[in-house]
């Protein structure tokens, strides 16, 4: 089962991104909204009126799918065209409709090709074209961005911006890439295992996550975690004793530091770690620095689902078992790999989690 | 050592195609030849002169049967493809409960020989009122031919991406309208090859057309096979029959065989 438990009400004109790693039930949710998968348990709602029985041509919401899914033998015209053929809309009225969204998107002097004939960013557009056209109740959007290159994708994700801005629409969004959804979205809602972890405003999934899941998918680079222990009003990992302010008892956690959570020791009172870097990664303004700690790694179920197997071969070059740290630090600061670096960890920016259910404490 | 291994694998393919093509040749060169000229013994050898008067000889016997055919191919391969088209559809891209247990049933047919069923077809359609004419044959053919059809269109509809047909049905269309403004137009190819194999088999039948027809409504085969089969066989005119026997069948071929083309859904996806 894909999906197995989300209550979730996304409010007029909102723009609310479901995101997760692969598998986690974020397009069969979306597919499930849009009639294309069946529920088998619950209810969905558009507006207030109750759609779970209803076929998807019944529902009056317009899909952008990741492959754009156009129809190959129609021009651009026709193709956004199409839903309002199908709901016998006047042809004036479809024409003027069609006009003004192709300007909007700068798809007139396309109208007449067909899809074989257009780019990809081009496709992408007539897909969001047609959506558009339809002045649905709703947008879906099923990874519409994923199959651009890299730098097109980041300018249709401030168009997309953009184009909600002005026309207002509820929007239901689903993508794999965290920046993505937390750029986007007005709300994001996490998922993992067909199950709802937390739906907030990106502020608040970031600062306030609600387990560890959450905590090490949102977030780039992400979260660093090791295994710790509170006692006698500070938190120990290694060498480190840090005091902390909230009394969280007598018991082991884990710690959870932000790459920004970390910075060059300054003298500002601080508690500090002495650490060797292992792989300083040059970004120009800034430096991303990876070092391992004389603690253990934290190696749960919820944090390797989060990183969903991209960066999890990452053991390869370095200790298995050791916690690693990457800090990101301003590139005017002087790293260098194997020379030890004393960093200063912001007391008020740690996180803890309990080891056993990985929800925050 | 690379020239001399692609001149072999040439030399090998050309006696293939000599081997092929004996036959046509033998039929090519018959037709052509003046009754004189023709014998076992020099059946290879080339014609002293050309002549098209066989033909002539030969195409007022068969006119009768040739018309016959087209009347009965044309419709009975448009027909069994146009509902192929349906099926396959239906059974790729709009499935509904059983159609893993309907399909593999209508593909059964496929596999039972004309032979076994010679009989209890004839009794259904005479029971029918259907024998003797034109119309029992073709939907005889429509009906055989629904299998081989529904197959091709099916496979060729499970290649269209299914996100296609979704678009349509969050677009408002329904199951027809999905069917005849998404499907079809990508379906051309798929056309071609249904077209060609039903008209090719109901074109070339012999045994449900001299089984299920009247005299004057027996299609070339038969009529083929009234000249081939006469008393005296003169090879010549036998083989300018066969050859305008055969000639309905290549055309569409030809016609249809640029239909063949890929690419038809270029565009749709992603790539």
């Amino acid at each position: 089962m894909a999906v197995r438990d989300v209550d979730l009400t996304v409010e007029p004109g909102e723009f609310m991104v479901l995101v997760g790693p692969s598998g986690c039930g974020k397009s069969t949710l979306l597919r499930m909204i849009a009639g294309l998968e069946e529920v088998t348990e619950g209810r969905v709602f558009i507006g207030d009126k109750d759609v779970t029985e209803e076929l998807p041509q019944q529902r009056d919401v317009a899909m952008v799918f990741q492959s754009y899914a156009l129809y190959p033998r129609m021009t651009v015209r026709r193709n956004m065209a199409f839903g309002l053929r199908m709901r016998r809309t006047p042809r004036a009225d479809r024409e003027r409709r069609v006009h003004e969204v192709a300007g909007v998107l700068g798809l007139d002097h396309l109208l007449d090709r067909r899809p074989g004939a257009l780019s990809g960013g081009q496709r992408q557009r007539v897909a969001m074209g047609r959506a558009i056209v339809r002045e649905p109740q709703a947008f879906l959007m099923d990874e519409p961005l994923s199959n651009l290159d890299a730098k097109l994708r980041v300018s249709m994700r401030s168009q997309l911006s953009l184009l909600h801005q002005r026309l207002g629409t509820t929007t239901v969004y689903v993508t794999h890439d965290q920046v993505e959804a937390m750029t986007l979205g007005k709300r994001v809602a996490v998922l993992r295992d067909g199950v709802l972890q937390q739906c907030d405003t990106p502020q608040t999934l970031f600062h306030k996550p609600v387990n560890l899941f959450v905590a090490a998918f949102i977030g780039s680079p992400s979260m660093n975690f090791v295994r710790a222990a509170v006692e006698g009003g500070e938190v120990r990992f290694g060498e480190a004793r840090i005091p902390i302010k909230r009394d969280l008892g007598e018991r082991p956690v884990i710690l959870g530091v932000r790459p920004t959570g970390l910075a060059l020791a300054n003298g500002n009172g601080w508690p500090t770690v002495e650490v060797r870097p292992a792989i300083v990664e040059d970004l120009g303004d800034e430096r991303f620095v990876i070092f391992d700690l004389d603690a253990p790694r934290v190696d749960t179920e919820a944090t390797r689902a989060a990183v969903d197997a991209e960066t999890a071969d990452d053991a390869l070059l370095l200790p298995e078992d050791r916690a690693r740290f990457t800090v990101r630090l301003s590139a005017d600061q002087p790293v260098s790999v194997g020379e030890p670096l004393t960093l200063a960890i912001n007391p008020e920016r740690l996180y803890f989690f309990d080891p056993d259910s990985g929800a925050a404490l | 050592m690379k020239t001399l291994v692609r001149t072999g694998r040439y030399l090998a393919l050309l006696v293939l195609v000599c081997f092929f093509l004996m036959p046509v040749y033998a039929l090519l060169i018959t037709a052509l030849k003046d009754p004189a000229s023709v014998s076992v013994v020099r059946m290879w050898e080339l014609p002293q002169s050309f002549s098209m008067e066989n033909f002539r000889i030969v195409w007022p016997d068969l006119r009768e049967g040739f018309v016959n055919s087209a009347l009965l191919a044309v419709p009975a391969s448009l027909v069994s493809a146009m509902l192929g088209a349906a099926n396959g559809f239906v059974l790729s891209k709009w499935r509904f409960p059983g159609a893993d247990f309907v399909f593999p049933l209508i593909l059964f047919g496929m596999f039972i020989p004309y032979q076994a069923i010679l009989i209890p077809m004839y009794r259904t359609m005479q029971s029918a009122n259907l024998v003797g004419g034109l119309d029992g044959l073709i939907i005889v053919h429509i009906i055989y031919g629904l299998p081989i059809t529904t197959l091709i269109f099916r496979s060729y509809f499970a290649g269209l991406s299914d996100e296609v047909i979704e678009a349509a049905k969050v677009d408002g269309a329904g199951m027809l309208r999905t069917f005849f403004h998404v499907a079809l137009p990508i379906a051309p190819p798929a056309f071609a090859v249904a077209l060609i194999w039903q008209f090719t088999s109901a074109w070339n039948d012999f045994l449900f057309g001299v089984l299920l027809t009247s005299r004057e409504f027996w299609p070339i085969t038969v009529a083929l096979n009234n000249i081939a089969g006469g008393q005296t066989v003169p090879f010549n005119q036998a083989m300018a029959s066969a050859l305008l026997a055969s000639v309905p069948t290549l055309l569409v071929y030809v016609l249809l065989g640029r239909f063949f083309m890929r690419g038809l859904m270029a565009g749709a996806l992603k790539g």
